[in-house]
């Protein structure tokens, strides 16, 4: 029997060709995101409810006391527009996860998964397409709350814009590893009201840390805890021209465990797609 | 100096692939081979491990049993100069029916690194070959689900690669589309592409044909259609599946080569 020959070579892509890689997949992200005006809708209303009606009705109650990185009194609804942005990159991150999981029913994630990329590579991609998409919303908030008086120094709307990748990065990265969590669509809402909800609630979004700690030691812990808060406080204080040194280690950290978590994920000789049952033949 | 005669490598050459779902045996000692320019049917049943195959030749899933090389490059050892030379149609569509066909195949393009300029080129060449070139720049909603098919086998074909896999491509689909899309990629051969075609249909496989016959998980029978028809002693390759398989393959004799 005749043996045939193993071809020597590896293939190798350019520089340049990671770079059409990236930008095809940010550039169908986007495309993606222009064809669902529901999508940009509801993510913004939601904030803009919360910013408009929430905090409105709880301004008198929920005083805020001078916290950095404000140098005077702030009303409440210029103290959560930081949290507000931070809920708008969650949701972009748990909606991505979700497109993932819808992806992975329809066959387009086979598509992705299929280029001959790595899938570091492909997944940091879509991660970062995800991230591009979620400050757009959060510039069209910003745009809206300035027409609410809830206004930033002039430079912080480019000072937040590293904080703004940087969280994102990380809320995507946890809502990929979500996503390889998930066998089905039905299951996802489930699994979201175990991870929005408390990590948006238990977290320095609504009200600041000093006033949980008022109140419950242990919940404080646990915001304290929750990388959300940390998201939150670096939004915050880019958005003053400031830096949160925990905060930025906190965000980092978690995203470097979220997104090589993912990638292990996805990874399909250490992954869990294998391991959950097959295709329909 | 290794002076051993050098072959060309088989497009695709799958050896002793085995693969588990738990407790659960998906796939045997699967072996076979795609030669260059050929037309190989996998048939099988529902159930039989096709799709678990594709899973495994296009790295989706991890290959823990056997190996699989494409063009001679070993799909686990490396995956990028193995997937490139790869055109996958999966069983379930996957194209994002929102935007136009041009941008489907753009995107596709990206994922092999391929630029706007070049893929612009590579569309037309493409389109052309699936009969598609005045629907370019239709939204794919607006296409019927042959045309669509037709769509995914042209961003299959978008990075030339020397094999392509097609996984159920014709299943819902009419009698004429199904015979359009067969066709179309029976022309492809000329260009010194493999094929594997993945099917329960037997009236799909043709007179020259290789045929690899996969039930439950197990290769029962792999060769040409004339070779397996007389191993078997039967009739066509209808009544030699059904054979094989011990099934009532249900199928008109008479349309089997």
């Amino acid at each position: 029997m005749s043996s045939f020959a193993e071809i020597p070579h590896r293939h190798q892509f350019t520089l340049a060709q990671y770079w059409i890689c990236l930008c095809g997949i940010v550039w169908r992200e986007g495309l993606r995101f222009v064809h669902q005006r529901e999508r940009f809708i509801s993510a913004l209303v939601r904030p803009l409810v919360w910013l408009f009606i929430f905090a409105a009705g709880f301004r008198q109650v929920l005083g805020v006391s001078i916290i950095p990185p404000y140098e005077t009194y702030v009303l409440y609804e210029v103290y959560i527009a930081p949290g507000l942005i931070a809920m708008i990159q969650l949701f972009n991150g748990m909606q991505s996860s979700l497109t993932m999981v819808y992806d992975r029913e329809t066959g387009g994630m086979r598509t992705l998964l299929v280029s001959p990329f790595p899938r570091w590579w492909l997944l940091t991609s879509k991660l970062l397409a995800g991230t591009m998409v979620s400050i757009l919303q959060v510039y069209a908030f910003l745009l809206i709350a300035w027409f609410w008086d809830i206004e930033v120094p002039p430079l912080g709307y480019l000072t937040v814009i590293p904080a703004l990748l940087l969280c994102g990065f990380m809320l995507g990265a946890l809502g990929m590893l979500i996503s390889s969590l998930i066998k089905q669509l039905e299951n996802f809402a489930g699994v979201m009201n175990f991870v929005i909800f408390p990590m948006f609630f238990a977290s320095s979004a609504l009200y600041p840390l000093w006033r949980v700690k008022e109140s419950s030691l242990l919940l404080y812990y646990v915001c304290e805890a929750n990388p959300f808060t940390h998201a939150t406080e670096l939004i915050r204080f880019a958005l003053y021209g400031k830096m949160e040194w925990t905060a930025l280690l906190v965000v980092a950290g978690c995203t470097v465990v979220f997104l090589a978590g993912a990638i292990l994920a996805y990874d399909p000789s250490r992954g869990l797609l294998t391991r959950r049952g097959g295709p329909a033949n | 100096m290794n002076t051993a005669v050098q072959l060309d490598p088989p497009a695709l050459d799958v050896t002793s692939i085995g693969h588990r779902y738990g407790a659960r045996v998906a796939l045997q000692d699967v072996s076979f081979n795609v030669a260059p320019a050929s037309f190989t049917v996998l048939l099988g049943l529902n159930g039989a491990g096709k799709s678990t195959l594709f899973s495994l030749i296009t790295r989706l899933y991890a290959i823990r049993t056997g190996r699989i090389r494409i063009l001679g490059h070993n799909v686990e050892t490396e995956p990028g100069a193995a997937l490139s030379k790869l055109g996958v149609v999966f069983q379930s569509r996957a194209l994002d029916v929102d935007i136009s066909v041009q941008q489907n195949l753009i995107y596709h393009a990206a994922l092999h690194g391929i630029g706007r300029q070049a893929a612009h080129q590579e569309i037309d060449r493409v389109l052309a070959l699936v009969d598609l070139a005045d629907r370019r720049r239709e939204r794919v909603s607006n296409l019927s689900g042959g045309q669509m098919r037709r769509v995914e086998i042209a961003r299959a074909l978008l990075h030339r690669p020397r094999l392509l896999l097609l996984d159920e491509p014709t299943v819902g689909l009419d009698v004429k589309a199904r015979a359009d899309i067969l066709g179309h990629v029976r022309r492809l051969l000329a260009t010194g592409l493999g094929v594997l075609w993945a099917t329960h249909l037997i009236d799909e496989v043709g007179a020259d044909d290789d045929v690899v016959i996969l039930h439950q998980g197990r290769v029962l029978a792999r060769g040409s259609v004339r070779d397996v028809v007389a191993t078997t002693n039967t009739a066509n390759i209808g009544a030699a599946f059904g054979k094989l398989t011990q099934t009532d393959a249900a199928v008109d004799a008479e349309a089997c080569p």
